[in-house]
């Protein structure tokens, strides 16, 4: 066992161990809020590792809050089978989208642009369909769980937020896992070979198309659970906090800012975010409308030029100079010794 | 072993090869010479189907790839090693050597193949865990034929292996090559540097403007008038 292993199941234990030390119920809003947004930042950088860089994340989270809650609210039909539904069209759609987009080699900044349309696209469309969705003012689950029966696991509403904690933790660790499992497929040899050289890749046996399209894929469906989960915790959704260019966005920005190409990193980010916008909240209040988004956007220009690696990828970076040690590849350059 | 019957290509309206015919066979080194723009390299990425073909037949030991997409051509036992190498620079020399044997039927050949090249090119296992593009190009251009080696092909495709090399080095290049050749690999290599290529090969093809103009042992070509003036400066 070397140190990274240690550190990193001393750091599960501790939290696993959150709800044990007896904080208040705010501070474990924020530590529910962090992994769960850790979770969808993870599923973003599934494919933003990789070049592959959504701006329209908004729209999987979208699909996922609102699938599980028309299906709850309309037919009847539990999270349990809604969430994996939503999983489903969450990923046709990112098939949709990446399909014409891979096979016609739309990538960089033209990929970025059309899920960026993407997202708006979804949100509108929720919008649109207010007799069904509540358009703007957003909608709330059909309660079943009252002062007598405080928990309802067909509904998925649960008023402990304990119970809470436990279900987000097991979500985001399915997702470090899931990250995992492509950092150490061949898949992620394939997407680094596309992403640098995609005609030598192709001649290499890569399915170029398919690659993409799988790695698409995880994500969209990682982030459409994360927009469901996000819907049953909050037990309120609406079309700007669960879709659109805003939430779009700070999906990318937390990525970048903790570090896409570390498993940890994205959740670093979360955390990062929550402080920013809490921290903000209890020091400016809402009197500075849109400060927060101000910062990101500045924030965002900072880490692309000057910590492109993120926060956690940079910590890495500076540790491993210092024992010698290497982490294998990575996608972005690193300086080698010459002869 | 490799056969073009009429192939015409292009990219969009434009069209690079008109009507060109060749044939590679079995434990043979063939060149294909010609200036700048001629159309040398849209025939090698159309044998490996990178662009599209729009006319023509080719074959791999009589089967057809008309129909076959970029990304089985190396099922087919045919490894292109591209035009400026396309390594995957950020990737170490070794994970590059190992995304040229990425097709599962290479994949259970991977460590005895990986021995191979290292035995063919020791240069290439001191500078395993180097990222590739940190490489000098004579390097990279090794880096990039053992990535060619790596799925165990039939017919290697040598894209002007010499552009952008140092002079001391285009010999050392062309050393590679003729090991390639003795190591049994039949090679189809594409080539400016006419005088070079001639004295590795056994046949070459003169291919101006997208045609085929003539044809003929390395010999009949060295000899060749029109070649040696047009070519060759002498």
């Amino acid at each position: 066992m070397n140190i990274p292993m240690i550190i990193k199941a001393v750091g599960f234990l501790a939290v696993l161990s959150i709800p044990a030390l007896g904080f208040s119920d705010y501070v474990l809003h924020i530590a529910i809020s962090a992994l769960l947004w850790g979770f969808i930042y993870t599923g973003w950088s599934v494919m933003g590792r990789f070049g592959l860089v959504s701006l329209g994340h908004g729209a999987f989270m979208g699909i996922g809050a609102y699938m599980v809650t028309m299906l709850w609210n309309h037919a009847g039909i539990t999270p349990w089978i809604g969430i994996p539904v939503a999983v489903v069209v969450s990923m046709a759609v990112g098939f949709m989208i990446g399909f014409p987009c891979f096979r016609f080699r739309i990538t960089g900044h033209y990929f970025a642009l059309v899920t960026l349309a993407l997202s708006e696209v979804v949100r509108l469309l929720i919008v649109a369909l207010r007799d069904y969705t509540g358009g703007s003012l957003g909608v709330t689950p059909d309660s079943v769980i009252s002062a007598d029966t405080p928990n309802s696991f067909i509904a998925m509403q649960f008023s402990d937020k304990v119970t809470w904690f436990y279900i987000v933790v097991a979500v985001w660790v399915v997702g470090l896992l899931v990250w995992r499992a492509v950092d150490r497929s061949m898949i992620r040899y394939a997407m680094e070979a596309v992403s640098q050289e995609e005609d030598a890749a192709a001649s290499l046996g890569v399915h170029v198309t398919r690659t993409k399209l799988i790695v698409t894929m995880i994500s969209a469906g990682m982030t459409a659970v994360g927009g469901a989960i996000y819907g049953q915790y909050q037990l309120y959704i609406n079309p700007e906090t669960t879709s659109g260019i805003a939430i779009s966005l700070q999906i990318v920005f937390a990525a970048i800012a903790g570090g896409m190409f570390v498993q940890l990193g994205p959740t670093v980010g979360a955390v990062i975010t929550l402080l920013l916008t809490e921290g903000l909240r209890q020091t400016v209040g809402h009197d500075v409308h849109g400060l927060d988004v101000m910062i990101y956007g500045a924030m965002l220009v900072l880490f692309i030029i000057y910590m492109p690696r993120g926060v956690l990828g940079r910590v890495i970076e500076v540790f491993e100079n210092r024992t010698g040690g290497t982490s294998g590849p990575t996608t972005q350059p690193r300086p080698q010794p010459g002869e | 072993m490799l056969e073009l019957k009429n192939v015409s290509a292009g990219y969009g309206t434009f069209q690079a090869l008109f009507d060109v015919s060749l044939e590679v066979r079995a434990g043979e080194a063939v060149a294909v010479i010609g200036p700048n723009g001629a159309g040398k390299t849209s025939l090698l990425r159309v044998i490996s189907k990178v662009i599209d073909l729009n006319g023509g037949e080719i074959a791999m030991e009589g089967v057809s790839l008309n129909d076959v997409p970029a990304h089985k051509i190396i099922e087919m036992g045919i490894a292109h090693v591209p035009e400026h190498r396309r390594l995957f620079p950020r990737l170490t020399v070794e994970e590059n050597l190992k995304m040229g044997g990425f097709i599962a039927s290479a994949r259970s050949h991977f460590d005895e193949r990986l021995a191979y090249v290292y035995e063919l090119f020791p240069r290439m296992k001191e500078r395993r865990h180097q990222l590739a593009g940190t490489m000098s190009g004579g390097e990279q251009q090794m880096c990039a034929i053992g990535r060619g080696l790596m799925s165990g092909p039939k017919l290697l495709l040598l894209d002007e292996p010499s552009a952008g090399l140092a002079p001391v080095i285009v010999q050392q290049v062309f050393d590679l090559v003729r090991r390639i050749r003795e190591e049994g690999y039949t090679v189809l290599i594409v080539e400016q540097n006419i005088q070079q290529v001639l004295k590795v090969v056994d046949r070459a093809y003169l291919l101006e403007v997208g045609q085929i103009k003539m044809s003929g042992s390395s010999r009949e070509l060295l000899e060749n008038d029109d070649v040696r003036r047009a070519y060759i400066g002498l």
